[in-house]
């Protein structure tokens, strides 16, 4: 896990910020959920499991530093999303299969 | 309310003018076909800055009102009272966590937060300025407080902030004990000795008006109420909110065999509404101005505990640094 | 007739998490970061959890119409029987650690020995705990670690704070007339057995921390027979108030 939160400019002050991922049941994948404030991810596990975990909402943790994050640029999101709008030959019902055919 | 808009703004940081015309109509469009406005996606100026003076107003209410209720942690009556005391007032240091994470996604770090409340700069919820006095606050306070809160925040899960409508989904799912603990306590005072029912009106006589004006201002009186809704912001109007709250609470308040401190509070057939006497808007404004009772003492706690905690934040950091170093080498 | 030293034996086990969880209670709002408050809080709630169903089974046991509550809102410091280490003040974040770090290392040994009690209600009891104690530990001794290795401020409040509550330190292992039964029946954890692991375990974290390791303390006893500290009288008259205040009202 990376620390690259950490750095000696933050050590007055507030820590870093942290995004919480838990995954809620066996089975299903993580799922951000907020964020924590930690120096580092181990304390950010903590913190996690401390505050988002309370009602037995979750299995497993990640947390990852909030800056380590690389987003996509909202101002392409045309670019980025709209081609995979017209290419419904990745989705199974694309296909004409006849009904006596079974197990496809 | 958490919520209302309890700061003067200037005309000058509220317009839009700086912002190129065509964005911002884009930007309005995709609110008003309730699209949800994420961190990253273009924004006016001004929506942004609300933003962050209505969420962080509503985070530092949440932790200022851990003081009031924290007052009786230690003295709850029985076992079962003080573990569901402390999970409630934990559940508001949680809410004040989320809220201030989904102010930082809008540029603005929790310490400068936390800064602008403890010198006076930012605004919270007047209702954490009075005192409890006795065991049937905490019933008063969960009840018609944590009720007037819920009543303002359920709609707040739709606003177009997504990050703030996501932190209200959450938070709105662990309000649901907090009202219903409240009345409990209230429903257990009413019912016992006379002395307890003495201590539960005492409290409701205490808690109504201060209740009722958490909606904040009359809606002729909150200048930015018309931008704030177009933007969804703020989803019901001040009055509309009081008024409900008034309708569902009365009732509740009948059951419990004790009265309201409101003489001219009358069912109004015609109105389908209750009618209720004049709100003490000074009253109001001086507590807003930092005025009531208890302010000093709330803020001087929250500095205390900011500063007395900062050799523990500059340890853990240090520690931080010290191991990324030694595991490197 | 009353099962005398289980009664006492189950009492202790409720007293121990209830003065401790009152003491964590304190904290609730005013911690470093929100982060930390939520993390004493959750611990305040287990210890709190773990007091009522103890000190429920110690009112079974005694047969005299006390419930949990009873048991807690209306003993006076005479009849406490917890440890003196729980009830020391909370003092500063340093001072906390470090009650925490010396009692749930020993709590969790504890514990997990109780575990195997052939009294099946202690023993599911312990079982329950003992995975809640465990993140204490870890919890106490991150921070420790933290507090001892991160600035020269930490390490000096946190080494003051080990040295006030060290001295209590040695009350953990000694047992006396009800513990020599309860062990002889098979129900009870023979304390002095724990010593060894509890020294590894602790010197272990101070190391980390850069810490000393405290010389052995003279024993100071008594919690245990009735006979606190000036603390524990102030935390009760708080803590009963209301039920004190109000004979006979239920809440
Ligand atoms: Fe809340
Ligand atoms: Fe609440």
């Amino acid at each position: 896990m990376s620390d690259k939160a950490t750095n000696e400019a933050s050590l007055k002050g507030d820590w870093a910020l942290w995004e919480v991922f838990i995954r809620t049941r066996g089975g299903l994948s993580h799922r951000h959920v907020g964020s924590v404030h930690a120096p580092d991810a181990e304390l950010a596990l903590k913190h996690a499991r401390d505050t988002y975990t309370r009602r037995m909402e979750g299995v497993s943790i990640w947390v990852a530093a909030s800056t380590s994050i690389s987003a996509s640029d909202p101002a392409h999101a045309d670019a980025f999303f709209e081609p995979a709008a017209d290419k419904v030959y990745r989705h199974p019902t694309f296909y004409n299969i006849p009904k006596n055919i079974k197990h496809i | 309310m958490y919520t209302t808009e309890l700061q003067k703004v200037s005309a000058l940081d509220n317009s839009l003018s700086a912002d190129p015309p065509e964005l911002v109509a884009a930007f309005e469009a995709r609110v008003a076909a309730d699209a949800f406005i994420e961190p990253k996606d273009w924004m006016p100026q001004a929506y942004r800055r609300t933003l962050v003076r209505q969420i962080s107003q509503h985070a530092h209410s949440e932790i200022v009102g851990t003081l009031p209720e924290g007052n009786w942690i230690t003295r709850a009556p029985s076992l079962r009272r003080k573990a569901v005391l402390l999970a409630k007032v934990q559940d508001e240091c949680g809410h004040g966590l989320y809220l201030y994470c989904a102010a930082e996604t809008l540029g603005t770090s929790r310490e400068q937060m936390i800064e602008a409340l403890h010198s006076g700069k930012a605004k919270y919820s007047t209702i954490f300025n009075y005192p409890t006095l006795t065991w049937a606050d905490m019933g008063a306070i969960g009840w018609l407080v944590d009720g007037a809160a819920i009543m303002n925040q359920v709609p707040l899960q739709r606003t177009s902030y997504g990050p703030y409508a996501r932190a209200m989904v959450r938070i709105c799912k662990e309000e649901s004990f907090h009202q219903r603990q409240g009345y409990e306590i209230m429903m257990t005072l009413a019912n016992g000795s006379a002395a307890q029912k003495r201590m539960a009106q005492d409290a409701l006589n205490r808690w109504w008006w201060p209740s009722i004006m958490m909606f904040g201002p009359p809606d002729d009186n909150s200048p930015n109420s018309a931008q704030s809704m177009r933007w969804r912001i703020k989803r019901e109007s001040n009055d509309d909110l009081r008024q409900r709250f008034i309708d569902v609470t009365v009732p509740q308040a009948l059951a419990l065999g004790l009265t309201l401190p409101d003489p001219e509070l009358k069912w109004n057939e015609a109105r389908d509404h209750y009618d209720y006497g004049p709100i003490d808007w000074e009253e109001f404004y001086a507590v807003v101005r930092g005025e009531g009772q208890v302010a000093k003492e709330r803020m001087s706690a929250r500095v205390k505990a900011w500063e007395d905690g900062a050799w523990v934040r500059e340890a853990a950091a240090a520690h931080a640094v010290k191991k990324a170093k030694r595991n490197a080498a | 007739m009353i099962d005398q030293p289980l009664f006492h034996y189950a009492l202790r086990l409720g007293d121990d998490s209830l003065i401790l969880g009152q003491r964590l209670s304190e904290w609730c709002g005013h911690a470093a970061a929100l982060e930390v408050d939520l993390s004493l809080t959750n611990i305040g709630l287990d210890l709190i959890g773990q007091a009522t169903s103890a000190l429920g089974y110690a009112g079974d046991l005694e047969g005299a119409g006390r419930d949990a509550d009873g048991l807690a809102f209306h003993r006076d410091a005479l009849d406490y029987e917890n440890c003196l280490l729980v009830e020391q003040p909370n003092g500063d974040f340093g001072q906390t650690i470090a009650r925490q770090f010396l009692f749930s290392n020993w709590h969790w040994l504890f514990l997990s020995a109780l575990a195997a009690s052939k009294d099946a209600t202690l023993a599911a009891m312990a079982a329950k705990s003992v995975k809640e104690v465990s993140y204490h530990v870890e919890f106490a001794n991150d921070w420790m670690v933290r507090l001892g290795d991160g600035t020269p401020e930490s390490h000096q409040r946190l080494s003051a704070g080990l040295d006030w509550n060290w001295r209590f330190v040695e009350e953990l292992f000694i047992g006396d007339d009800v513990d020599n039964e309860m062990v002889q029946r098979g129900i009870g954890v023979d304390k002095a057995s724990l010593r060894a692991a509890y020294d590894a375990r602790i010197i272990d974290v101070l190391n980390d921390a850069n810490l000393p390791v405290p010389k052995k303390h003279r024993a100071i006893t008594g919690g245990r027979r009735g006979h606190h500290s000036e603390h524990l009288g102030h935390l009760l008259s708080q803590m009963q108030f209301l039920q004190r205040a109000y004979p006979g009202a239920s809440w």
